[in-house]
């Protein structure tokens, strides 16, 4: 196998997220918290660099009166974060149209 | 990293380097500097210096001057500021603090120290020999 078949391989699950280095990447964080961004970087640990990132919290909020739910979405935009692994859930590489 | 790990370590750094140096691209001393096994503690390293802001996972968001920092991403930040000092009036006197890794949840990054071609040839780098 020539280094670029080696390159382009997918053995492993972690080679899904090697595949999607520097292409926008969906991430899916512990505490209702997502974040779309370039990638950078990502170790075994899935602690990531990510580049132009837009965050989103969803939180639930109770109206005082009705008692009804509804929930909330917050999004800011970060130029470059550092993501730590152990608050990551989900990576999906880039959808290919 | 596991003990046995640490000592092959030693010298596979040096291999790694004259792989870089091989690969003429970019085969300045600059690029040689993340190449250290553990990626992100070998680029915190060279963010030493430089101002961030640390989120914890209890949503206390922390800027700061990096001071320095370890393999488990335990961090050392001075002259550092609560972002929100209104919610935490209590952090108002903290000028300097040692975080815990584990509490980490991001590290907002300075535009001007991220070198993203460097952090791409580091990334492969590990993800093949990981």
């Amino acid at each position: 196998m020539s280094a670029a078949e080696e390159d382009a391989a997918v053995r492993e699950p972690l080679d899904l997220i090697r595949l999607a280095l520097d292409e926008k990447v969906y991430v899916k964080l512990r505490g209702d918290r997502e974040a779309r961004g370039r990638l950078h970087a990502y170790d075994q640990h899935l602690n990531m660099i990510l580049g132009d990132v837009e965050e989103v919290i969803t939180s639930t909020e109770t109206d005082e009166e009705t008692f009804e739910e509804f929930t909330k979405t917050t999004k800011r935009s970060v130029p470059f974060l550092f993501i730590r692994g152990d608050a990551v859930t989900l990576v999906s590489p880039p959808l290919r149209s | 990293m596991s003990p046995s790990r640490v000592v092959p370590l030693t010298f596979a750094r040096g291999a790694i380097e004259k792989i870089a140096k091989s690969r003429s691209r970019r085969a300045d001393v600059k690029s040689t500097r993340v190449l250290d096994v553990a990626l992100f503690y070998s680029y915190f390293k060279t963010l030493v210096g430089k101002p961030v802001t640390v989120e914890l996972k209890n949503d206390l968001a922390i800027a700061g001057t990096l001071v320095s920092v370890d393999q488990y991403l335990n961090i050392k930040l001075e002259n550092t500021r609560v972002t929100d000092e209104a919610r935490y009036p209590h952090m108002r006197s903290v000028r300097n603090c040692f975080i815990r890794g584990s509490v980490v949840r991001y590290v907002q990054l300075p535009e001007a120290a991220v070198d993203v071609d460097i952090l791409h040839d580091a990334t492969r780098r590990e993800a093949r020999g990981a």
